[in-house]
């Protein structure tokens, strides 16, 4: 890899500010009473399994892959929301310790289902204000008032004249709005990290755009770093700066977003790229079969029992299929910032110098927005 | 002639608040062996189509116009040639099979019972057809036991497909049959439905408000902006060259990757739907439309011809009447 590659990715990316090294979330299956009683060995589902990601000041990270590969459980245990068994997460360099309620004002989440997350029977400006109370926050760094500063997160958030709205009722809103209301309680706390777990999931498709756009522009203002988790890879190419792909509890492939989509290495981002739908595009080769299950996780690689390259032979010629059935593998750098999780990928990695489009077309991710 | 043909549609509800028109003067083909995709925001009213084909709206909401399936018009059926017609003539599939299933029935029964109600087979020959429908929509048949907790999300909406496929009707409604599902199954699902329309030939309106989707399955797009179809055409050039500053919007929303114009750029339209009960006037885009004009809140829209066999209703349309003549 050449130098100038390598000095242009890094000065692209901010200074850390969430490091996740090692992290694994298992959850215990259910048990019934008897095997309880006999001490039988319970079914454990490891959702997140060992997993090292890096979120860097004033960056949107895309976390995709499918329903149950972990993505949620990731995001939450970085919001703090759940215990990990395992491995660390460091917040400007220091680890988390038991006292989140600091560390809980600086990462705030937006949730998928924005009439969920607020209480139907709260005001608008209470939902705002909930979180400045809860932190003990009575007036602003510069002395504003409580009612300053949820105006200030209301207009922030594209709720203009933020006093129109003081007195509503989610249900009064539509859903576009309410989610805009969510994202200015995230904000009103100036927090430096906002988790969205599919935060456009559940809005009309007209009004994604606009959140979208909005996410964009408190980072580009505020000089946020936001974590997307989303199974839209065409969402990630709108926003993202870097998109990591996981698998069954394991990050597969990371990188700058317009690596990874344009020239996936993983043979299951390739599978998740080619399930976006587009116009003559139905009768493209598709994965088949559902998501494996966390509780009973493949030897090798994660990925072999539905991989095109084990299951067409391909491996066998290269001679990796049994490395790959057999010995797990983490993550390898193939072109700068770009890693990868696969045998075949590995292959030839030395040869490749840059990978990565000419200069003039990557942009630098800050420079990018509205 | 047309499996389905809708004339002059309207669709109104009664609601204690008022008349709500749900769906204003609506007119589409589908021919056999052809897709419709129908597209529009919550509230649209394609839902609201859907369920006037098949009579679904309770007595008190007013449907008028025309809807001949196969040459019979569904408004003028008597209950009992209605029933006939339901699932035989044109089935549907809901979305959220998750809550379509009655749960304490094995499936295979609930499947089997639309056969059996319809008169077309026993019992025994129903259980028989209802092991090849699974087969044929990719379910092992022994399957046939199992209860909906049983099968996952894709699965059921396999069954669901099965059960819509159980008559052999001519018409199949699809609403919304992905939107529940995760990226991959959604795939499979989408592929299987494609492949099972080709192969007997069925006539289907697809519903969903992912227009990537709608590209990927339909032969034509219909888009509809409260309760109007706004946009008419073959399905990849409106998608890929809309006509109507709506249908961009919606195409905007699921960009296609590696589309630099979208890199960084989530495009959004602003404001939100329209109140079905206080459509703008004129155009009823107007308030959110980036390209509107002084004659446009003033505009009676009607489809114009946008080029070769596609129509939009917009002022900007090649065959729209010229601006000078509008604002008369």
């Amino acid at each position: 890899m050449s130098d100038t590659a390598l000095e242009r990715h890094e000065q692209t990316l901010g200074e850390p500010i969430i490091e996740v090294r090692g992290l694994e979330v298992s959850f215990a299956g259910r048990t019934s009473l008897l095997q309880g009683f006999r001490r039988d060995k319970v079914s454990v589902a490891t959702a997140v399994d060992g997993v090292d990601l890096t979120l860097h000041e004033g960056e949107v990270l895309a976390l995709a892959g499918e329903s149950g590969c972990g993505k949620t459980t990731l995001a939450r245990a970085i919001m703090g929301l759940i215990r990990p068994n395992a491995g660390q997460i460091l917040f400007r360099g220091k680890p988390l310790g038991r006292k989140l309620h600091a560390y809980r004002r600086e990462v705030q989440m937006v949730f998928q289902d924005p009439t969920a997350s607020l209480n139907p029977r709260q005001t608008i400006y209470e939902s705002v204000a909930e979180g400045l109370r809860i932190h003990g926050i009575h007036q602003g760094p510069n002395g504003e008032t409580e009612e300053g500063l949820v105006a200030r997160a209301l207009s922030q958030a594209g709720l203009r004249p933020p006093e129109r709205f003081y007195l509503l009722f989610p249900h009064e809103l539509s859903g576009g709005q309410r989610q805009r209301v969510v994202i200015a309680g995230a904000l009103v706390l100036d927090p430096k990290v906002i988790v969205a777990d599919e935060p456009v999931s559940n809005l009309d498709a007209s009004v994604r755009g606009e959140i979208l756009q909005l996410l964009l522009k408190v980072r580009d203002e505020l000089r946020l770093s936001i974590l997307i988790v989303t199974h839209d890879l065409g969402l990630a190419w709108t926003v993202a700066d870097r998109v990591a792909v996981m698998y069954l509890g394991r990050i597969v492939e990371v990188g700058p977003a317009e690596d990874v989509l344009l020239h996936p290495r993983h043979p299951y981002t390739k599978a998740l790229l080619n399930v976006v739908p587009e116009a003559g595009g139905i009768d493209r080769p598709i994965l088949l079969g559902e998501p494996p299950d966390p509780t009973r996780i493949p030897p090798g690689c994660r990925f072999n029992p539905r991989c095109p390259v084990v299951a067409t032979g391909e491996a066998a010629k290269l001679g990796i299929e049994e490395r790959c059935r057999e010995e797990d593998l983490g993550l390898e750098e193939l072109a700068p910032g770009h890693l990868a999780a696969c045998y075949e990928a590995w292959i030839g990695r030395d040869s490749i110098t840059s990978p990565l489009p000419a200069p003039s077309t990557r942009e630098d991710p800050r420079t990018l927005g509205p | 002639m047309s499996v389905l043909s809708v004339r002059d549609l309207h669709v109104t509800y009664r609601t204690k608040g008022g008349d709500v028109p749900a769906v204003r003067d609506v007119t589409f083909d589908i021919d056999k062996g052809h897709v419709l995709g129908l597209a529009g925001e919550s509230g649209c009213g394609k839902s609201t189509i859907a369920g006037a084909i098949l009579r679904l709206h309770s007595a008190r909401t007013r449907i008028e116009g025309e809807i001949l399936l196969e040459g019979q018009d569904v408004l003028a059926l008597r209950p009992g040639p209605l029933r006939a017609v339901r699932w035989t003539g044109a089935s549907i599939i809901f979305q959220g099979a998750l809550h379509a299933l009655n749960p304490v029935r094995r499936v295979g029964d609930q499947i089997a019972e639309a056969i059996t109600v319809h008169k077309l087979a026993g019992e025994r020959e129903a259980r028989v057809r209802t092991a090849e429908l699974l087969e044929h929509v990719g379910l092992p048949a022994r399957r046939i036991d199992d209860y909906p907790h049983e099968l996952s999300g894709g699965q059921k909406q396999r069954v669901m497909i099965a059960m819509a496929l159980a008559c052999n009707p001519s018409l199949v409604i699809a609403d919304e049959p992905t939107t529940a599902l995760d990226v991959m199954v959604q795939a499979q699902v989408l592929q299987l439905l494609k492949s099972l329309q080709r192969e007997l030939g069925l006539a289907m309106l697809f519903i969903t408000h992912d227009l990537s989707v709608l590209a990927e399955v339909s032969d034509r797009i219909a888009i509809m902006y409260a309760g109007k179809i706004v946009e008419e055409g073959a399905a990849d050039r409106v998608f890929h060259e809309p006509a109507h500053p709506y249908t961009t919007a919606l195409a905007g929303a699921f960009p296609e990757i590696g589309d630099m114009r979208f890199r960084g750029k989530p495009s959004g339209l602003g404001g939100d739907p329209p109140d079905p009960q206080q459509i703008p006037s004129g155009c009823p885009f107007h308030p959110r439309c980036p390209v509107a004009v002084d004659a446009c809140p003033t505009l009676d829209v009607d489809l114009w011809s946008a080029g070769e066999d596609r129509r939009a209703a917009c002022i900007h349309v090649s065959g729209a009447p010229s601006l000078s003549e509008a604002s008369t």
